[in-house]
């Protein structure tokens, strides 16, 4: 899953933490899971909050779950707002820890509003292999210039959704955070 | 089609002269027609009624092999049952009139006691009275001197009938007194002699309430031996209810081992891991399951030990001092796997609240992890199922025993009831394929009708012109 920190979007931070909680609900033995922040530039190892690959022992899956929990927690209490948004970085990073991990079903969460705003000199033109992932956009706001023009919103939900089908994955939002059943 | 009907310039008349030679040929062609339909319809018959046949003779042969057993069955039920009445007998006896001799003796002391008392106690005549003698001085006194002196000399037969009749109620009491008391000594030995005589009572009627079970079971049994109907529809109907009572307990057995397997399965993935696979199903079903099935293979192996079943004849054919060895060992691989399995209930419950807890923690519920005061309740409930399940499925071995041999019996006459079935309908084909041909050839015959009736005509009027030609002639 990864975290928009940058700018105003920081303040959605604690909405991020319930839905990590709910997705550590969902998970099972042997599934692995990571949370990476994004910021100026998110294609880093040291952009990966927590990460974790459950055991197949109940017991051993509960503690790992609570302790993944605390590091989430610390994470939102600590972290601070960054200049520039990364997302494509924190895409890729993303692709490379799933397919590293070589589970069977793979899924992106992105909790941000989509607005990617490059720092000078990031070169992030590069085509990605989404194909057998799953790209859910989580809690996309409306920034103050989609309320002047809302094609502007459309647009680059509708560019994130090219972007992510012509790589072979499958798009999808969730604006309605009660509505997080389907989520995995 | 079209060219058929095309053969003259009217459709109509080229239809009508197909028709009469459709007719011709099948007029001319009947006879061989007829033969062939007749011969297809008898084979088709043969075949079907030999068939028919086969599986008749082969349901007999299946319901004689089917009796044989089920009399070989009864035979052997019957066998063990009176060798166990015979055995009650026997711990009768043994535990009753081994103790003959000492009851025997009991009893020959106790009647020489009372006989002994008996013989002290006869009443003691008593002594001539002492006026006899004075009585007979004083007559000789009245006939020699007179009646001189006579008062005082009665006087003095007075004072010593006195004491004469006091000295014998003296020795009367006295000699009363002790008889009482010999009486007395004799009460416990009657009542000694009464118990004794009471316990052998039971026994003797124990005894020969066995004989009339055993002369009973002698009776069914040599029914049995002789093949009577009557003993194998006793058997039969036996067999079935068998059957489906032990299939009844069977699947309340199912139950209980589904319950049990529930206890466990979840638990055992603590053990040998949740996502481990062994073919298509987890390691850790499979392990559970195992512990069952070796928990009902102990509980197996205990009652042939123990002699209540008899699935394995070598097991009951083993020497004493190995089958009880056998008992103990079985009990205490049985007893340790229901400790195990009290162990993994109890880590089921801990596990599950230790999921409870970190889905309360993940919901930010604070008060979803709090142990709820009666949770030990349920925890005992399932350890005490842990430990129990596994000693009451060790009891599945006596409906299994009772499945096993009612099922040979159920095979065997749903088997007949089938052939039965088969035989029946062979026979009915074969019979409805021979009258098939004969419906076959009136069929064939239908369209001719008018050529038929042709030459019937034409042969009556040759056998009338030959007639009339005979009685000219």
């Amino acid at each position: 899953m990864l975290v928009d920190t940058s700018g105003t979007y920081r303040e959605e931070i604690e909405k991020a933490e319930q839905i990590i909680r709910y997705a550590l609900t969902r998970l099972h033995e042997k599934d692995s899971f990571a949370v990476a922040r994004i910021d100026t530039g998110s294609f880093s190892e040291k952009d990966i909050v927590a990460k974790v690959t459950f055991d197949d022992r109940p017991s051993m899956m509960n503690r790992q779950k609570r302790l993944f929990a605390e590091q989430v927690d610390q994470f939102v209490e600590k972290s601070k707002s960054s200049p520039y948004t990364d997302i494509t970085g924190g895409l890729l990073q993303a692709v490379e820890f799933l397919n590293e991990k070589g589970d069977a079903v793979k899924t992106v969460l992105i909790f941000s509003d989509l607005k990617e705003d490059l720092e000078p000199g990031f070169i992030r033109d590069i085509d990605f292999d989404l194909d057998g992932f799953d790209v859910v956009a989580l809690n996309v706001t409306k920034l103050r210039s989609d309320n002047v023009d809302p094609r502007e919103y459309l647009d680059r939900l509708q560019a994130w959704q090219t972007k992510v089908e012509k790589s072979g994955g499958h798009w999808r939002v969730i604006n309605d955070l009660d509505g997080l059943e389907g989520l995995l | 089609m079209s060219f058929l009907l095309n053969i003259t310039p009217w459709p109509v008349l080229s239809a009508l002269l197909w028709l009469v030679l459709l007719v011709a040929a099948l007029y001319f062609a009947r006879p061989t027609a007829h033969k062939l339909i007749r011969a297809a319809a008898f084979s088709l018959h043969k075949t079907f009624r030999t068939a028919s046949l086969s599986v008749g003779k082969a349901e007999t042969a299946l319901a004689r092999r089917n009796r044989e057993v089920l009399l070989a069955a009864g035979r052997e039920a019957k066998e063990r049952i009176v060798e166990r009445e015979f055995d009650r007998i026997n711990e009768t006896v043994r535990k009753d009139l081994a103790n003959y001799s000492t009851l025997h003796r009991s009893l020959s002391e106790s009647i020489d006691r009372i006989e002994r008392d008996h013989q002290e106690a006869v009443e003691v005549p008593p002594d001539p009275p002492g006026w006899v003698k004075a009585v007979e001085a004083v007559a000789k006194i009245d006939a020699r001197d007179g009646r001189d002196g006579v008062g005082s000399i009665l006087a003095d037969i007075h004072k010593s009938l006195v004491k004469a009749h006091k000295q014998a109620m003296d020795a009367y009491r006295e000699a009363s007194g002790k008889r009482h008391e010999l009486l007395r000594r004799m009460r416990p030995d009657w009542r000694a002699i009464q118990h004794n005589l009471n316990r052998v009572g039971k026994s003797v009627d124990s005894l020969l309430g066995r004989s009339v079970t055993i002369d009973r079971h002698m009776q069914e049994y040599e029914d049995i031996v002789k093949g009577e109907d009557r003993a194998v529809s006793i058997l039969s109907s036996s067999s079935l209810v068998y059957f489906f009572i032990s299939l009844f307990v069977l699947c309340v057995a199912i139950g209980g081992a589904t319950i049990n397997f529930s206890l466990i399965a979840r638990p055992m993935a603590e053990m040998v891991g949740g996502t481990s696979m062994i073919g298509a199903f987890r390691t850790a079903d499979i392990a559970a399951l195992v512990i069952i099935m070796v928990e009902i293979s102990m509980g197996l192996f205990l009652m042939e030990s123990l002699r209540i079943t008899r699935l394995f004849p070598v097991i009951g054919a083993l020497p004493d001092k190995t089958r009880i060895r056998m008992i103990w060992i079985t009990f205490s691989i049985l007893f340790l796997l229901a400790s195990v399995e009290a162990g993994l209930a109890y880590m089921r419950e801990v596990l599950l609240h230790d999921e409870l807890a970190t889905s309360a923690l993940l919901r930010g519920d604070a008060s979803g992890g709090m142990p709820n005061q009666y949770m030990w309740i349920t925890t005992a409930a399932q350890m005490g199922m842990g430990f129990i399940l596994p000693f009451a499925l060790t009891f599945v071995a006596i409906p299994l025993e009772t499945f096993v041999h009612s099922l040979r019996t159920v095979l065997g006459l749903v088997a007949i009831g089938l052939l039965r079935v088969l035989a029946l309908v062979l026979r009915l084909v074969g019979s409805i394929s021979r009258y098939l041909g004969v419906l076959v050839t009136q069929v064939y015959d239908l369209p001719l009708f008018i050529p038929l009736w042709w030459a019937a005509r034409d042969r009556s009027s040759t056998s009338g012109g030959s007639r009339l030609w005979g009685a000219e002639s």
